[in-house]
């Protein structure tokens, strides 16, 4: 193992999720020290809401004729090929590696019979190729890592600040040297040098209001790091989850593998059917999905799915009970498989009441996760082929092997980091992998990938970038102090509005900004969009912004002011929705989550191309570039996972009555 | 909602939900909560009125009250302080307790609780740790004693060296109800023999806690955890190990992961008698 000389030289890894916990073993385990920091103990990080599990091609599905390539393939179409190309084919061939190395730090994956790792079925393949630890994967493997990060931490390689609030990175002379962040509790503010910073701070649900995504992802960490300088790349591509179960507080997830292992999701024929579900008789069901996709039925990518069941309820109006909810329903499953998926019944269970073994449950879309991200770029690997290859035949014999290196060159400095020298972004904060649409199961693998497979890039930068002679501990102290000031100035003006009892006008009102700010994202911004209403947003978030200006902190505390994170954020999540809105607008075609009413078709000659938003302090805009992608490896095709016409079978429409 | 709940509910679910089935939305609640500015200053008690909805929970009468910080008489005060993350009780972050029980917040519906116009419900920080502010206590005790039995399986690195040990289901399936563990202290509030314990210096001679001794278990089982297994029983051994436990099985029975803890506690104990044992004779 090769350890760096100066022992000053330090990484600071922003995120605790899976992300930053993958990055800070690697980069620990190559000797380089880390601090780690996050708003919420590591191990309580939003990773443990991963319920289905993670892809990977695997011995069984190999000899069935599936391969590392047509996993990447897959990814390509189902992220209706916005993905730059040379990085997923790395993370394909990767994957296997990364279940081996799970499974050997003690990740308890569903075993067969005989021992070996079972495998679940995931939307958008036609392998089973999901690995997963019952229903609860993302904890089972955030879990692990954190042992890992523990043990290390024992041994004093790495240093956590948890219940830290990232706030600014410090740029010197173009290049990242650190960052400056606030304890949550004692509201200290104090900078850190570190010789390269990774953002690993995950999704921005937030934005939307209620979403399946953890209080805390608010996006605010990103949208700092947008406003400092960094590009952020396709935000207009957000994920709307097909099933969840809605709730006052948060929209609650009914992982895929609910349909992975056979759930079927469903309306009753008759529109507004008065009886309970588990009441209505076989014929009587309108299994849309599988009407509509007979060869992927139930599991198309999510993005179709959520389209589905939407026009469903608000154009067909067919919502169970008239109202926006359609069945998926379990209740016909053995139960082994009800036990495989304990874990989502148990919160079905508890949160809704009803007990899925025995009644359909009751689900609607909702806001899911942030394919966009900070901008990254790569350095490409071995295989060029002259041409982009036709779509790969599913089950046909891949045209290449798995061998590290030809996606993307192993422990090249410039992987995954963004147009700031020293700052990387890896995990779902991290735009690149998904392109338009990410495909189940595909999330928990690029965040581990990204932490083991970059996190040598970032080690090679500390020791042979710019660090190397000019390591952040020589930068001047003033270039910190001044980002110290300036964070403090903020959060004093902040203060300096704060009233007892909060405003009493919703107005001025943080919180009933936020609120107002989420629903209006949910309205204009998540399955249909228009270019009208998506204008009519960007009014609303001005008025927003200027309402932000005027308004009254509700807590005056210099101790755990936990107001005061929260209205910081707010600010941060009215430029994130800005530019959301920015690139919806922009992007004057319809591809994988972006659907546009009036652009319905793709546009691969003006489109197949990254919207990249800058920030542009001055003026506080946001302004949109379109960037050309690598898309070398595979040629687009139109991406119909083979649709069928079923208006015949399908009953005479009702005109709408469900409300969004 | 169903109004009959199906057969395949325990009772207390059932009378859980015949309560929520009677509860209507709009009605208003009090609830009560018990504050404390910071570290060493007094405690108080406020009250506030919040109006449920559907599928309204704990976290959702505390957005309100931060959105609205005023009590039921009219007083302006600040905004509730507490923790939490997920809100489907699978972080262990938003653990306080309610109605004088330690569980999750999150997972704890109104229309269960408070079924009623007019109800009450009571929310305290956990008395085990200490308060950071109002609701939020300082559990790095628990994540502390995570590191006292080593839990964690000593890999030799992350280079590719193929698959783990094979498993049959049968031990998968108990290492997973372990490892279901989200480290958020009820087993800990419930415990006799865990106490609080301000100064970290002397944390590492406090009872560990039926959370780590259980950790300390699932490590034992794995394969390659088992490297550690002798180390971690000389921790289970010495001063706050498991012969602390007085066997009151609080723990076991507030754990919301259904973990088997007195299960665990046994076998560690066990195993610590033997290993002892062994320890003796080959000296
Ligand atoms: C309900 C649900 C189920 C899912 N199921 C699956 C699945 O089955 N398979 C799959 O592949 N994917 C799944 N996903 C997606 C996947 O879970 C996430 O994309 C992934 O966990 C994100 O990990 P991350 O490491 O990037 O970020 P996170 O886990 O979100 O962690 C972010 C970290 O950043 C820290 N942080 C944030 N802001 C700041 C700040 N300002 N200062 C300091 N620290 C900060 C946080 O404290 C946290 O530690 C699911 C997502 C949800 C919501
Ligand atoms: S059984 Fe032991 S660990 Fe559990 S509550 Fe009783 S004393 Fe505490
Ligand atoms: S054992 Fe149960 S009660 Fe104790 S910390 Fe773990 S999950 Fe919580
Ligand atoms: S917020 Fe995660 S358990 Fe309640």
């Amino acid at each position: 193992m090769v350890t760096i000389g100066a022992t000053d030289r330090r990484v600071i890894v922003v995120g605790g999720g899976l992300a930053g916990l993958a990055a800070s073993v690697r980069i620990a385990e190559a000797g380089v020290p880390v601090d780690l920091f996050s708003m919420v103990p590591v191990k309580r990080s939003h990773s443990v809401c991963a319920q289905g599990g993670i892809n990977a091609c695997n011995e069984v599905s190999r000899q069935q004729g599936y391969s590392e390539y047509e996993h990447f393939d897959e990814t390509i179409y189902g992220g209706d090929f916005l993905a730059d190309q040379h990085p997923v084919l790395e993370m394909a061939n990767w994957a296997p590696r990364i279940i081996d190395l799970l499974d050997r730090m003690g990740v308890p994956f569903n075993r067969t019979a005989e021992g070996f790792r079972d495998l679940r079925l995931f939307g958008g393949s036609l392998f089973k190729r999901t690995h997963f630890a019952g229903a609860t994967t993302g904890q089972q493997l955030i879990y692990a890592l954190d042992e890992q990060v523990r043990r290390y931490e024992a041994e004093g390689k790495v240093t956590k600040y948890e219940f830290w609030e990232f706030l600014w990175p410090v740029i010197e002379e173009g290049r990242c040297v650190g960052i400056v962040a606030q304890d949550m509790r004692t509201m200290q503010i104090r900078s850190f040098r570190g010789d390269a910073v990774v953002m690993a701070t995950g999704g921005n649900g937030l934005v939307f209001g209620k979403s399946t995504q953890s209080v805390i992802c608010t996006g605010g960490a990103a949208a700092r790091c947008f406003r400092a300088g960094v590009w952020y790349g396709n935000p207009e591509m957000i994920q709307v989850h097909p099933t969840a179960i809605p709730g006052a507080d948060k929209t609650r997830l009914m992982s895929e593998s609910a349909r992975g292992e056979g759930g079927r999701v469903w309306v009753p024929r008759k529109p507004g059917d008065p009886r309970k579900g588990s009441q209505i008789p076989e014929n009587e069901r309108y299994y849309f999905l599988e009407e509509r996709y007979p060869d992927y039925k139930n599991l198309v990518p999510r993005d179709i799915a959520t389209r589905e069941i939407f026009s469903v309820c608000v154009d067909d109006g067919m919502g169970v009970h008239g109202e926006n909810q359609v069945y998926l329903d379990l209740t016909h499953l053995p139960a082994s498989t009800h036990h495989k998926l304990e874990g989502i019944l148990e919160i079905y269970k508890k949160f809704v009441g009803d007990d899925p073994q025995h009644e359909p449950m009751k689900i609607f879309p909702s806001v899911h996760y942030s394919m966009g991200g900070l901008w990254t770029t790569f350095t490409k690997g071995r295989y060029n082929p002259a041409e982009p290859r036709p779509k790969h035949k599913s089950g046909s014999a891949a045209p290449i092997g798995s061998e590290v290196g030809l996606g993307m060159a192993p422990g090249e400095m410039n992987n995954m980091v963004t147009n700031v020298p020293g700052l990387y972004a890896f995990g779902e904060v991290n735009f690149a992998y998904h392109g338009a649409n990410r495909l189940g199961a595909n999330a928990l693998l690029s965040c581990i990938f990204d932490g083991l497979f970059c996190g040598l890039s970032v080690v090679n930068w500390v020791k042979d970038g710019t660090p190397k002679t000019k390591p952040a501990a020589t930068v001047h102290q003033n270039a910190y102090d001044a980002v110290v000031r300036q964070e403090e100035q903020k959060v004093a003006r902040l203060l300096s509005t704060a009233k007892p009892g909060g405003s009493g006008a919703v107005e001025t009102n943080p919180y009933a900004i936020g609120k107002e700010l989420g629903d209006e994202m949910t309205k204009a911004c998540t399955v249909v969009r228009e270019g009208k209403r998506l204008e009519q947003a960007l009014g609303k978030i001005a008025e927003l912004k200027d309402r932000y200006q005027r308004l009254s902190l509700h807590d005056s505390a210099t101790w755990t002011n936990q107001s005061l994170s929260y209205t910081r954020s707010v600010g941060d999540m009215l430029i994130m929705a800005e530019a959301l809105l920015r690139g919806a607008h922009v992007r004057n075609e319809s591809r994988g989550a972006h659907y546009r009413k009036d652009f319905t078709s793709r546009n691969d000659e003006q489109f197949m191309k990254s919207t990249v938003a800058k920030y542009d302090p001055s003026s506080d805009s946001v302004s949109i570039e379109l960037m050309s992608i690598d898309a070398s490896l595979i040629a687009p095709t139109a991406r119909t996972y083979g649709k069928t016409d079923d208006s015949a079978k399908k009953p005479a429409a009702k005109p709408a009555v469900a409300t969004v | 909602m169903s109004t009959t709940a199906p057969a395949t509910l325990s009772a207390a679910e059932q009378s859980a939900a015949a309560r929520r089935s009677s509860a209507k939305p709009g009605r208003s609640i009090r609830i009560k909560i018990k504050r404390c500015d910071g570290p060493g200053k007094p405690s108080r008690w406020e009250t506030f009125k919040v109006v449920t909805e559907r599928g309204s929970n704990i976290i959702s009468c505390l957005q309100q009250i931060a959105a609205n910080p005023v009590t039921i008489d009219g007083q302006k005060t600040t905004p509730v302080v507490w923790d939490s993350g997920c809100l489907e009780e699978v972080c262990g972050a938003c653990t306080m307790v309610i109605n004088g029980k330690a569980r999750q917040s999150c997972s704890c519906l109104i229309d269960e609780y408070a079924p009623n116009e007019g109800d009450e419900i009571t929310l305290e920080p956990m008395s085990k740790f200490p308060v950071v502010r109002d609701l939020w206590v300082d559990r790095s005790r628990v994540f502390h004693n995570l590191k006292r039995v080593k839990a964690w399986v000593p890999i030799d690195g992350t280079y590719n060296q193929g698959a783990g040990p094979r498993e049959s289901p049968e031990q998968q399936e108990t290492r997973y109800v372990l490892s279901t563990c989200m480290s958020c202290g009820c087993c800990l509030e419930a415990c006799p023999q865990f106490n609080q314990e301000p100064d970290p210096a002397a944390w590492d001679t406090a009872f560990l806690g039926a959370h780590a001794i259980s950790q300390a278990r699932l490590f034992n089982m794995h394969e390659t955890g088992k490297r550690l297994k002798g180390e971690r029983l000389e921790a289970l051994a010495g001063p706050g190990g498991v012969n602390e436990c007085g066997n009151a099985q609080n723990c076991v029975k507030v754990c919301p992961k259904k973990i088997p803890l007195t299960e665990s506690i046994a076998a560690m104990g066990r195993a610590v008698t033997i290993h002892s044992v062994t320890r003796f004779f080959s000296r």
